[in-house]
């Protein structure tokens, strides 16, 4: 393939069989849904147009944007967005997402039966 | 320019690096006019934080299956749809 | 990518209680601390919510609102315009207008409702990323994302449908629609013969939501 095409304008070519899989949403996959919809609404601005939402992904290049998930992609493009806009700034991200691991609990050892 | 429904148009060939919704398979090709959608805001400025406020007229052309993939082993019938804005597109050559 | 394939929580789901389904895909979800981008995107909505620039509340509602679109929604306009032709006629001229007839919104964006015919079989989609109607059937299927999907129904698509387990008879045209702009759009079906007497429920319980992507059609309820 030539750089003259870029990664995610796929049109046309060959490719394996479609797999028909699904999966259900997990929390953390509808919240960033969410908050792109919150962020595109006119009334804030918008903060961030879809457009913006979908150069960034583009933006990846090839390995990341095969690497990561639909949604993977999408927070990782809003982060990028709102760090360039100065809407949030790389320490306090860094520092949030520590936090929000260090709240994680391992399940084991607690009361709740293990399923399956 | 301004096209009506109806019109031949070829899509325009160019590959830049930014942000583009024309899809490389139907660049250089011709098709029809199967309506005009009204006229939107340029994704080619509100990807980089613009106002896109110079407007586009967005047309939705409909190419020949055969005139995209010279190949292509269905009926001569099938076609496909794209949606298009005005300056990707010119009068066929 | 490091999903764990041969996870063994699959096959129990145990419907009586609140623990999310799983999917192959996924590990127990409590079980496991939060991967980086599951991290990110709980940072990202509580830095947002310090800033103000959207409420908990707002964010709970949305999620919420999104949740509640679902293939229910175009089922409803599917049957409702294969009942009323004067319906289907303004379904398929001004698809916004007629949706809020029966107070249903189909989101920002103008939608476009393609009609099926025996002359005509249209189907859905984005080769630039994944534009979907997900005010009408919500969230759309990982496959409709998946690289295959999207490079090959451009230009093999009745190949693609075959997969489905569609086939479309070669006096009909195949109409692709690659949803690259500001359009959305919805497949209106062809109403299966056999289903004269049914009730709106009952036909509305035919469509499906790959129906209304396009990628099968409608299946009558002998074949069911």
């Amino acid at each position: 393939m030539t750089t003259e095409r870029r990664h995610h304008d796929m049109g046309g070519l060959d490719a394996g069989p479609v797999h028909r899989s699904e999966h259900k949403f997990e929390p953390w996959e509808n919240k960033t849904d969410a908050i792109v919809r919150l962020l595109s609404q006119p009334k804030r601005g918008p903060m961030m147009r879809i457009d913006e939402l979908r150069r960034g992904i583009e933006e990846m290049g090839p390995g990341v944007y095969d690497e990561l998930t639909y949604y993977e992609r999408w927070i990782a493009s809003i982060a990028n967005i709102l760090l360039e806009k100065g809407v949030i700034n790389v320490d306090e991200l860094g520092r949030k997402i520590e936090e929000v691991k260090a709240r994680h609990v391992p399940a084991s050892g607690s009361a709740k039966p293990a399923e399956g | 320019m301004a096209y009506a429904v109806g019109d031949t148009v070829q899509v325009r060939y160019a590959t830049p690096p930014g942000h583009v919704r024309t899809p490389y398979y139907c660049r250089g090709r011709a098709g029809t006019v199967e309506r005009v959608c009204g006229r939107f805001h340029n994704p080619e400025e509100l990807a980089y934080g613009r106002t896109g406020e110079t407007l586009l007229t967005l047309y939705r052309v409909r190419f020949r299956q055969r005139d995209l993939w010279p190949d292509y082993s269905g009926p001569e019938t099938d076609t496909v749809e794209i949606e298009l804005y005005e300056h990707w597109l010119e009068p066929p050559r | 990518m490091s999903h764990d394939h041969s996870h063994p929580h699959d096959h129990h789901h145990d419907h009586g209680h609140d623990h999310p389904h799983r999917h192959p895909n996924q590990p127990d979800l409590e079980d496991l601390p939060p991967t980086y981008y599951q991290a990110m995107a709980d940072a990202v909505a509580e830095l947002l919510i310090e800033k103000n620039v959207f409420s908990g509340g707002e964010l709970r509602e949305t999620i919420e609102y999104m949740q509640g679109r679902n293939p229910d929604l175009g089922a409803k306009l599917t049957v409702r315009a294969w009942t009323d032709p004067d319906f289907k006629k303004r379904l398929t001229t001004n698809a916004k207008e007629a949706a809020a007839e029966i107070g249903i919104d189909t989101g920002p964006a103008p939608l476009l409702v393609m009609e099926n015919t025996p002359d005509v079989h249209n189907v859905i989609v984005c080769t630039l990323c994944s534009c979907y109607p997900v005010f009408l059937l919500g969230k759309s299927p990982d496959w409709y994302k998946s690289r295959e999907y999207r490079s090959r129904m451009v230009r093999e698509p009745r190949a693609v449908l075959a997969e489905f387990g569609t086939e479309i008879d070669p006096s009909r045209e195949v109409r692709v629609h690659d949803s690259t702009a500001d359009m959305r759009y919805m497949i209106l079906p062809m109403r299966p013969d056999g289903t004269d007497g049914m009730t709106e429920e009952e036909l509305a319980a035919l469509v499906t939501r790959d129906s209304l992507i396009g990628v099968i059609e409608v299946a009558g309820p002998a074949a069911g």
